[in-house]
């Protein structure tokens, strides 16, 4: 806790507005522009140039201004998020971007014509690649040596305070909602990455994972049925006994 | 962490977002970064061969296929491998199932986590902020302006997707489909109906 992504329980957001929908797909447009198409396009290419991984990507958007979290549309955080992990990770530099933004020209009216070429772009992603690419994924789970303390059925507690223990501000995610409650193993998932290690290139640092399913009145303090439930995927080091 | 605003890089950028992607595309391209015959691939993937169809195929073959069934809700990820269906943001796929007593609902109030290769790219709603913020709080509203009431007896079960885990909700299998074919089955299952934000359909000319 706290920043602006980790909405969970919110209050102020009115309505869901449900788009139409027929059976079965397609019925209504993938991208509702042009633009966010590219969006999304452009943000995987750069993805598959090996130079951060999604916990870091996660962490970009996530860390962003919260004025401009909350103005910015999905497609436009995801933008956001891009700009500032080339830069951080050295694949552009600002000058890059602001000629970018010039369209393309030199302050002093020469082009580009003559630049080198980048050491990355051997990695750019081919178009006869990207099935294969998209269809291999990016699995987070990992062998780890950190022992299994908890199995289905247990009582686990999430720890307090929440957020992330490595770096001040950094990136986790358990949400903010879930922080001192407590619930029961549903399941292990096996052992992933930790995304709080992860998105600070601290290691992927694998460790148990499991769903752990608590009842809404254990979250809200007006929830709206008595047997009603939320289920979190959380990592072992989230929780303690209960 | 050194992330003042004032410095952030964004702000190099045109404020018009098509201009921004266009900015980015333009610069990238021309440094060999990223190759837009690339781009147009990535899209029509998303665009025209993978979204909810696929979905459907694995429900109505659930609902046809007592053995396929036990074998997706035990283990989900082999037997998608099998249909050719594992792939980015469906790496860890568990799929859950509705019956009268509980009803599954999918969010990821922390972004927008959703099982692309089964559903495709998610809608706007999903992505919203009021969807992310509200469906674990108050499922039954969120529901209802779904335009789907759940019985009292039906408990709602909300999966948060906080991990690298992706959900997909078997819906229960409607009414006076008994004796349609796989194909037939499919037509039945919208999108919303294996987010949980919706029902299957009922069959043409079936009782209400």
């Amino acid at each position: 806790m706290s920043r602006l992504h980790d909405m969970g329980g919110r209050f102020g957001d009115g309505p869901v507005v449900p788009e139409a929908e027929d059976a079965p797909v397609f019925a209504e447009e993938v991208f509702a522009e042009d633009w966010h198409a590219r969006a999304l396009a452009v943000t995987l290419a750069c993805g598959a140039l090996g130079q951060w991984n999604i916990d870091t990507s996660r962490h970009a958007r996530e860390r962003l201004a919260p004025k401009d979290y909350t103005r910015f549309s999905y497609y436009e955080k995801w933008l956001a998020g891009l700009a500032t992990l080339l830069v951080e990770k050295g694949v552009l530099s600002r000058a890059d971007l602001a000629t970018a933004e010039a369209g393309g020209r030199q302050k002093d009216g020469t082009g580009a014509e003559a630049e080198a070429p980048h050491p990355l772009a051997a990695r750019a992603l081919k178009a006869s690649d990207v099935a294969a690419t998209l269809a291999k994924g990016g699995p987070a789970d990992r062998p780890s040596d950190v022992p299994v303390v908890f199995a289905p059925g247990d009582a686990v507690r999430c720890r307090r305070p929440g957020g992330n223990r490595l770096v001040a501000g950094g990136h986790t995610r358990l949400p903010g909602y879930a922080v001192g409650a407590s619930g029961r193993v549903l399941r292990l998932h096996g052992t992933h990455i930790l995304p709080d290690s992860a998105a600070h290139g601290l290691g992927e640092a694998p460790e148990p994972l499991y769903a752990v399913v608590f009842p809404a009145a254990e979250l809200w303090s007006a929830p709206e049925h008595p047997r009603d439930e939320v289920v979190l995927d959380l990592w072992q080091s989230y929780l303690e006994p209960a | 962490m050194p992330h003042d605003h004032a410095d952030a890089p964004h702000s190099l950028l045109p404020p018009d977002p098509a201009l921004r992607v266009k900015a980015l595309e333009t610069v990238l391209t021309r440094k060999g970064l990223i190759d837009p015959a690339a781009l147009d691939e990535i899209i029509d993937t998303y665009q025209n061969r993978i979204g909810p169809a696929n979905g459907a195929r694995v429900v109505a073959r659930a609902w046809a296929d007592p053995e396929f069934r036990a074998r997706l809700l035990a283990d989900a990820d082999p037997v998608l491998a099998e249909l050719g269906y594992y792939g980015r943001q469906g790496e860890h796929m568990v799929v859950v199932e509705n019956t009268a007593q509980q009803h599954n609902m999918v969010v990821c109030t922390l972004c927008s986590c959703y099982p692309w290769p089964l559903l495709g790219i998610p809608p706007g709603w999903y992505k919203s902020d009021a969807y992310r913020a509200r469906a674990v709080r108050e499922p039954r509203k969120v529901l209802a302006e779904f335009g789907v009431s759940l019985p009292d007896g039906t408990a709602v079960r909300v999966w948060d997707s906080t991990a690298e885990v992706r959900y997909l909700v078997l819906p229960m299998r409607p009414a006076g489909s008994e004796g349609l074919s796989e194909d037939a089955l499919t037509a039945l299952v919208s999108r919303d109906s294996m987010i949980g934000t919706g029902l299957a359909q009922l069959p043409e000319g079936a009782a209400t």
